[in-house]
């Protein structure tokens, strides 16, 4: 019988290499094989670079009409938002101001994110139904809006990657956190000096939904 | 839905005028417990009418739900903040909950094309790119994987962020209650890249949900062997539909955002993927009109969970106050408590078990005696940083940064034993 259970293990064990070597580096040997066909109905995303964005192209005079049909009804005939739907154009100069206005004009730093971006989500509760063209021309006709291209500029997967944003130098990389005074964990415990005055309350602000007032 | 919110509304008048009239009985040292009016002939010596019959037998409730007499602990909107209830925000009633676990129900929702609802069977993760194999998993195939258990917090970046230029909404619920803490069961990323090999130049992972949003953040791949999860299961059962059913991405410690729910993609690659989410939203504008990116760790933070706006003293003598306390940096060292708004501090009691990037429980006992207080919580986590106020933040940041606002916040307790959201200068 112990015969039998290690001449048993000895086989499992021989069993459990080969599966090693039929599945090459395959841990687990779990899942398959992804098809190139699978793989190209999913990989939609576009990189800064302009890697992945698809062939197709469009101007801004091919985009007005689009852009008026799918976007404008959230987001305004010139881009200037409806309701609290984001605002798409102007914002120039604003972002250093009490108000800042970050719209993919003054804000965005990449074009390829405004075709990754409308391609995949908009319009909202319609995603992935726009062509590649239309998409290149929507974005193209917000760049134009936006005044970073011409009208007759030809969008296309050729130069997504090379339009030159305007607030491209405008982020700040890496993170710089922790970046306040006490990292040391020994705050002050007693007669610490604070700001103690009230200043504000939230109640006088009355902007809490009404359910809970009091 | 449009139903059960008015029922909610109702409910909370009346639990609201109840509360008052007791905070009126309150001088004439009334009976009353926590502000309900007692049906005494249920109280002692008569047998409670529940005695004297039969409740429900067994599967009256196949899949329990809490008592009718917690119908206010549910989540909250605030409608003027979006545009839609799809992509929009909602909150978890911490001020409502013990202990470190968020029920299921009740944790805070984030949609951008709202709530995808995918039957199981129809699930695949495919995993593309910089790989030896681009393969395709189903959720069979994920649950084969060893799998890992692990309690993680997780918090919107966003939370707090309508209050860095003052006090703006009166509730702990809408002002710290974009954050939950579920024990996760998943597969860790480190196991799953096992089965497809990860070619040398990969460095970033784009996350890509299958919602109507398609959901993307690029990842440091760092980050994915170190401790990501790709989880199908929260506190013991499947993931709820609102957080991602059937598989959703776990980030520990790290902004929300990055947590994709619904996840149908990750892409390996040599560079990030600058999407909307990491670009045009999730970075902090500055003063100056620079932002920061990539700024992903959430830092250290606690509340006052109890008294706060929602649940006022409602008599004098003794109290436990209540609050919680997370870091995305590892887990909570101390909570310190002031009641005079930050002169002086004491250190509060913190409840086993602290875990890394988990929410912590603390209490602090005191004693009310009709006196105003400025209460407020003070995190110190296991690097030692400790939670600034709101001030230090400001010289810094600004008022504009939306996102990262960990600061101290500030309960005014009245006279009277109602509590108000205020800011101190």
């Amino acid at each position: 019988m112990l015969d039998l259970v290690k001449h048993f293990i000895f086989i499992s064990f021989f069993m459990f290499l080969s599966n090693l070597v039929i599945a090459g580096e395959r841990k687990f040997n779990l899942g398959q094989i992804a098809t190139k066909t699978e793989i190209a109905g999913w990989n939609i995303d576009v990189r800064p670079d302009g890697q992945g964005a698809p062939k197709g192209s469009g101007d801004a005079i091919g985009g007005e009409e689009i852009y008026a049909e799918q976007c404008a009804s959230c987001h305004g005939d010139f881009g200037e938002g409806v309701d609290r739907w984001p605002e798409l154009v102007g914002g120039e100069d604003s972002l250093d101001t009490h108000d800042p206005v970050k719209t993919t004009g003054s804000y965005w730093p990449y074009a390829s994110t405004m075709y990754d971006y409308i391609y995949r989500a908009m319009p909202f509760g319609l995603a992935q139904s726009l062509t590649y063209d239309e998409t290149y021309k929507i974005v193209a006709y917000l760049l134009y809006m936006n005044e970073i291209i011409e009208e007759d500029y030809v969008l296309s997967e050729k130069n997504i990657g090379k339009i030159k944003m305007p607030n491209q130098t405008g982020f700040l990389l890496p993170d710089p956190r922790p970046d306040i005074v006490n990292i040391n964990g020994k705050p002050c415990m007693k007669n610490c000096k604070v700001p103690n005055k009230i200043i504000g309350k939230a109640r006088d602000i009355d902007v809490t939904p009404e359910e809970d007032k009091s | 839905m449009k139903k059960n919110k008015k029922e909610n509304i109702k409910l909370n008048r009346r639990e609201l005028l109840v509360g008052t009239a007791s905070l009126g009985a309150m001088a004439v040292a009334s009976n009353s417990v926590f502000g309900e009016e007692s049906n005494s002939k249920n109280l002692p010596p008569n047998v409670p009418e529940w005695t004297g019959e039969l409740g429900d037998g067994v599967d009256a409730n196949p899949y329990g739900m809490p008592s009718e007499f917690e119908k206010n602990v549910v989540r909250r909107n605030v409608e003027w903040l979006t545009a839609s209830t799809q992509s929009s925000v909602n909150f978890t009633p911490i001020q409502d909950l013990e202990g470190i676990v968020t029920p299921n129900g009740l944790c805070f929702e984030r949609h951008h094309g709202g709530v995808s609802i995918i039957n199981p069977k129809d699930y695949r993760l495919m995993i593309n790119g910089l790989v030896e194999r681009e393969m395709i998993f189903t959720l069979d195939d994920l649950k084969r994987f060893p799998q890992t258990n692990k309690f993680y917090f997780l918090e919107c970046a966003a939370n707090g962020g309508m209050e860095w230029k003052g006090s703006q909404l009166n509730g702990c619920q809408y002002t710290f209650g974009m954050v939950h803490n579920v024990q996760y069961t998943g597969v860790k990323l480190s196991d799953l890249i096992l089965e497809t090999g990860l070619k040398p130049k990969a460095k970033w992972v784009l996350a890509e949900g299958s919602d109507s949003s398609g959901m993307t953040r690029s990842i440091p791949i760092e980050k994915i062997l170190d401790d990501c999860l790709i989880a199908w299961a929260m506190n013991g059962e499947a993931l709820r539909s609102e957080q991602g059913y059937p598989v959703r991405l776990v980030v520990p410690g790290w902004e929300g955002n990055m947590w994709v729910k619904w996840l149908r993609r990750l892409e390996f690659g040599d560079m990030p993927y600058m999407t909307r989410e990491e670009t045009s939203k999730y970075t902090d504008l500055l003063p100056d009109g620079k932002a920061r990116m990539f700024t992903w760790v959430m830092d250290a933070k606690s509340v006052v969970t109890s008294p706060s706006p929602e649940k006022p003293i409602l008599k004098k003598g003794v109290h436990q106050l209540r609050g919680l306390a997370w870091s995305g940096r590892g887990k909570i060292s101390r909570v310190d408590v002031s009641l005079d708004g930050g002169k002086n501090w004491q250190t509060a009691k913190l409840h086993e078990p602290v875990m890394s990037k988990s929410l912590a429980r603390f209490t602090f006992p005191f004693e009310w005696n009709g006196e105003k207080l400025l209460i407020q919580s003070r995190a110190i986590d296991e690097t030692n940083y400790v939670q600034p106020t709101i001030q230090e933040l400001q010289k810094i940041r600004g008022v504009n940064s939306i996102y990262h606002n960990n600061s101290i916040a500030t309960w005014l307790v009245n006279e009277n034993g109602k509590v108000d959201n205020v800011r101190l200068g």
